[in-house]
């Protein structure tokens, strides 16, 4: 018996709220017999046409006989039943997955979602390449721009502008690889590989005047044999600001600061004495142990930490005053070490790398093991 | 370097324990790198920086304990009445003629040179505790004599040497340069050959020892020894460096030589062992102590500003901290006029690396604790500036990790076999003057052969699929010296063709082998075209790779007249080479002309209002014929609404016939003004039928 509008004579609230229910009620019975598209079409009209569908019809048989006095409250529950019929009769039911016009193509079409996508390659960052450049980012923030120098360095650079002079036991911590065939040559241009970034900080104050502020990111060698630990090859990212006014109490400040944006906003400094020939004062920096937080132990059953020795502390860096020495060496471009002051810094990416990632071997970072580079995909 | 905790306690009195010592030691630079054992036979592992050497034995790092605790430091003193006597009258000179005469023929490399005589004592094994310290510390006890030597450097740092006296021709000391010819054989049985830069020390007739760094084999204590003359020298740490490096000899001596020993020392030092052996071995002094003063120790006052220490340290100590802080290390200040602003200080004898003022502002920050200073942030007014090259560098990065790329770094050096086979035409290789191995012999002269090592490490490891790229320089020799021009390497294998690439990309090896391979290529070569899209949309490619590419299969790509690139698959014999089980795939290109042309940016073009029209031809040509002499000919016959000529499908078979392929062309037609009209495009079409068939295509129907 299909469903036609009834007259309505009581306008109580229970009544009308009847009324409602039977019409919406009749809109879904309907509803689930529409088998095909003309099924659909009838159904829509029926329901929705401007002329004479039942949305029209409630209008003329239930609010126009509606009392004076409730036909505000009629009006708006007509509103309500209008849209709810609209949305559904034209949307919701309509692209539905309960459509049923196309319920046998839906369950004819079944895929396992659970099959693994397929993926398509996408190439991954070099853990090292991508340390690096987080580090560069945060001095850039800093006001630090990139400066670069040559791999292949003069004894100049390397060692005697940086205060290392000929013949200094300070030369004996960095075993040095050198360039065959130097013999004729000065001792200041004899090529060598350089064994840290830091005569960039040379180069660069040859060519700038202060206020200066670099950030220089490059490959290093140094005669260590291949280990677990040690490689001839690896990276380093070297920091230098010189100014009038910069102080120790700056370069705590400014490697806090980096610090604590590389890893993460509660990790603690700390700062040691150390020696270094063209910084003075000199300073090795530690920040809490990244991985157990600083206590020295991890995990529910209190293992040892291993990446801090259990100390909560991880050496990152070797940093501290420029030394007046260095100065000297590039007085002329306005760095007098009367007048200005600075600070540098530097790390070794690779380092940071193996701790931040928890690699156990530094040559897995130069073998171009497949394996390992897509873990940073 | 290894140092008792237990043995440190002996020069000062402290309430802390082992645990925080090491603690508060490493925070003012005496670093307590690790610990082993318990107890009284603790030994800590220290790490000393090269400039302190003064701290590298017991009483120095119980003078660093002391300044920190702020409590009194002990002094160490020969017991004997006699020693302490003869020592605290000065130092009275063995002029020639006394009963040892010391004659020093280089004062500058030998400024102080003093020495003790022992008559008629024994030589025995060491007293225990001695021994036992020794032990500790990884030292083999020898005699009672020898090990007085080795126990005063690790309790006051200062070597000295001690010889049989009998042993000593001529009976008298003579410090000289070697002299051509001259042979001494040291302590360790090595006859070493001595060349006139070497410092020794000798008697009448022979060199008897080589000055700070091991004494002689002929004059060393033994059983029968029963007079002894103890030295202690001060010698030139850079003459005692080069003797200790010329002879492969780096010994406890010479490390503290080198760097530099406590002036004043000498007398105690010659002491401290004379007593020892006294004490242990029996026998009596002969006469006062020897000390030849060649040369006084220049370690004048430093001038100190408070302002200085303010401008470089921040923070503001004033004169009254800085000068309780000075005075706990030892340094004695005096004020030079009224205000307090400057210091006269005077630097301890044990201190040669402190020298200026920043010397002296470091020892104050020092002590006080780096961790005190506030962390400030310094202001700047300067622009952050961008190096040219570094966003293109960052263009083919981001792309070449889109084409499914890994990123990856080689090893900078290669062979001297692969230099030769890599490098480019001309190209002088940078050699290693102490390389690791052959292997690693020079440096880098191009990234190939890094590309195949790393793709030969996953074959190896039956890792069949890999796509890697390197960015990074390559080295060579240069006029000035050397130039480092930057270079980006892809390279690429796969054991499943139609899987290879390009990366995901299904390719139809239904068509035979050869068909398979031009889809290789093609696949390659569009990542190589997907990187230089970033600089140029016009790329000329020519037939022309190094003699490690396939001859047929590699390619050379020009921008605007200039080669930026060079790709394709590698000669069999250099994969054979690296035993590669598989095709490999190699693109270089040459940074440095790439950042001559710049990164393109890109323009606009409307889109077009009205709707394009497709046709295909199919054709079968012979072999010799290209895809570029196709274009060209269709180019040339100037149909303004060409929009787009490219190949669809390509079919070698035996039904088209050897030496021929057949090849779907397609062609878009489109105008920016109108619809086009059929009898236009019929027009069109004859004429690219025409010029096709011009270069002797058979167009098929």
């Amino acid at each position: 018996m299909a469903y036609t509008v009834p007259k309505l004579t009581d306008y109580s609230a229970a009544a009308l709220e009847k009324a409602a229910a039977d019409l919406l009620s009749a809109s879904d019975q309907e509803w689930q017999a529409v088998r095909n598209d003309s099924d659909w079409k009838a159904y829509r009209d029926r329901w929705m046409a401007r002329k004479n569908g039942i949305l029209t019809q409630i209008n003329e048989l239930w609010l126009k006989g509606a009392p004076k006095d409730s036909k505000r409250d009629v009006g708006s529950k007509l509103n309500e039943i209008k849209e709810r019929v609209e949305k559904d009769v034209e949307k919701g039911r309509r692209f539905s997955k309960n459509y049923p016009i196309l319920r046998e193509y839906f369950s004819s079409s079944l895929v396992d979602i659970t099959l693994p996508g397929i993926r398509r390659a996408i190439g991954a960052e070099h853990p090292v390449v991508k340390t690096s450049h987080e580090i560069v980012a945060v001095f850039q923030k800093l006001g630090y721009s990139v400066a670069e120098g040559p791999v292949v360095e003069t004894d100049y650079y390397n060692f005697e502008a940086l205060n290392f002079p000929p013949n200094h036991p300070a030369r004996d911590t960095q075993d040095t690889l050198f360039i065959a065939n130097q013999v004729g040559k000065p001792l200041r241009q004899r090529l060598l590989l350089r064994t840290h970034t830091s005569p960039v900080q040379i180069r660069t104050m040859e060519k700038q005047r202060p206020p200066l502020r670099i950030v220089i990111p490059g490959t290093v060698h140094r005669n260590d044999p291949f280990d677990a630990s040690h490689s001839p090859m690896f990276h380093q990212i070297e920091g230098l600001a010189v100014d009038t006014n910069i102080t120790f109490g700056d370069l705590k400040g400014t490697l806090d600061h980096a610090m604590k944006s590389l890893f993460g906003s509660s990790v603690k400094t700390h700062f040691r004495p150390s020696f270094f020939p063209f910084t003075e004062p000199s300073a090795e920096l530690y920040v809490t142990c990244f991985i157990c937080g600083g206590s020295g132990k991890r995990g529910p059953d209190n293992a040892q930490c291993r990446p801090c020795k259990q100390t909560g502390w991880i050496e990152v860096l070797g940093c501290g005053m420029v030394d007046p020495n260095v100065f000297e060496f590039v007085k002329d471009n306005g760095y007098d070490p009367k007048k200005v002051s600075g600070f540098a810094f530097g790390m070794g990416v690779d380092r940071l790398a193996l701790l931040k990632y928890g690699v156990d071997d530094i040559q897995l970072f130069f073998q171009g093991d497949v394996r390992f580079l897509e873990q940073f995909g | 370097m290894k140092l008792s905790p237990q043995w440190i306690r002996d020069y000062v009195d402290l309430s802390v324990d082992d645990r925080r010592l090491a603690e508060d030691l490493t925070n003012v630079g005496i670093a307590v790198e690790g610990v082993s054992g318990s107890g009284s036979d603790t030994v800590w592992e220290m790490e000393i920086g090269t400039n302190r050497p003064d701290a590298m034995n017991h009483y120095g790092v119980a003078r660093e304990a002391a300044a920190v605790y702020d409590a009194p430091l002990k002094e160490v003193a020969a017991k004997s009445p006699l020693l302490a006597t003869n020592a605290r009258n000065g130092a009275p000179s063995a002029e020639p003629g006394a009963a040892f005469p010391i004659v020093v023929e280089e004062p500058n490399l030998c400024p102080r040179f003093s020495a003790r005589v022992i008559r008629g004592t024994g030589i025995k094994p060491p007293p225990e505790k001695i021994a036992h310290r020794l032990q500790l510390l990884d030292q083999r006890p020898i005699s009672n004599a020898v090990d007085a030597t080795n126990y005063v450097l690790w309790e006051i740092g200062k070597p000295t040497h001690v010889y049989d006296m009998d042993l000593l021709e001529g009976g008298k000391i003579i410090v000289r340069k070697a002299r051509a010819g001259e042979v001494l054989k040291t302590l360790d049985g090595v006859e070493r050959k001595l060349t006139t830069e070497d410092l020794v020390v000798c008697d009448a007739k022979k060199p008897v020892g080589l000055a700070g760094v091991m004494g002689g084999y002929d004059t060393m204590i033994t059983e029968k020894t029963r007079n002894i003359v103890i030295e202690s020298a001060w010698w030139d740490p850079g003459t005692v460096r080069k003797m200790s490096r010329r002879h492969g000899l780096h010994t406890d001596a010479s490390h503290r030589f080198e760097r530099g020993a406590d002036f004043e020392s000498t007398i105690l030092s010659c002491d401290l062992v004379a007593q020892m052996i006294l004490d242990s071995g029996g026998g009596e002094l002969q006469g006062d102590v020897l000390d030849v003063v060649s040369k006084k120790m220049d370690q004048a006052p430093v001038l100190l500003h408070v302002s200085e220490v303010r401008r470089i340290l921040g923070g503001n100590l004033d004169a009254g901290q800085i000068y309780r802080l000075l005075k706990r290390l030892g340094f004695t200040m005096i004020p030079e006029g009224q205000d307090d602003a400057r210091f006269w200080v005077n630097i301890p004898s044990w201190r040669l690396d402190v020298e200026r003022e920043i010397d002296v502002i470091e020892e104050i920050a020092r002590l006080h604790g780096y961790d005190k200073f506030s962390n400030t942030l310094p202001a700047y007014s300067g622009a952050v500036v961008e190096l040219p090259h570094m966003p293109i560098d960052a263009a083919l990065r981001k792309r070449a990790l889109a084409l499914g790329y890994n990123e990856a770094l080689s090893l900078t050096f290669i062979s001297h076999a692969d230099a030769e086979r890599f490098s480019a035409a001309g190209a002088k290789v940078l050699e290693l003057e102490n390389p690791q191995s052959e292997e690693a012999s020079v440096m880098r002269t191009s990234l190939v052969p890094g590309m195949l090592d790393m793709l030969a490490w996953n074959l190896n490891r039956d890792v069949a699929e890999a796509r890697l790229f390197e960015i990074g320089s390559v080295y060579e020799s240069a006029a000035e010296g050397r130039v480092e021009p930057r270079r980006v390497c892809l390279g690429a294998t796969s054991d499943w063709v139609k899987n290879a690439l390009p990366a995901g990309g299904a390719l139809d090896v239904s068509k035979g082998e050869q068909a398979a391979a031009v889809e290789t290529f093609r696949g390659f070569k569009g990542d190589v075209e997907n990187l230089l899209a970033l600089f140029a949309n016009e790329v000329k490619y020519e037939r022309e790779t190094a003699e490690y590419f396939h001859p047929g299969r590699s390619a050379r790509a020009l921008v605007n007249g200039a080669v930026v690139a060079q790709f394709g698959q590698v000669h069999p014999e250099a994969t054979g080479a690296r035993k590669l089980r598989q095709e490999v795939f190699l693109a270089e290109f040459d940074l440095e002309q790439l950042y001559r042309i710049g990164l393109r940016l890109p323009g606009f073009a409307p889109l077009g209002k009205y709707p394009a029209v497709v046709r295909d031809f199919s054709f079968v040509f012979g072999d010799e014929v290209s895809f570029e002499q196709m274009q060209s000919a269709v180019l040339a016959a100037a149909v303004a609404e060409l929009r787009e000529f490219k190949p669809a499908e390509i079919f070698r078979g035996a039904s088209i016939g050897a030496g021929k392929y057949s090849i779907l062309l397609r062609v878009k037609f489109q105008s920016e003004e109108r619809t086009l009209r059929e009898d236009e495009i019929a027009q069109w079409s004859g004429a690219i039928v025409a010029a096709l068939t011009g270069l002797g295509g058979l167009q098929r129907t």
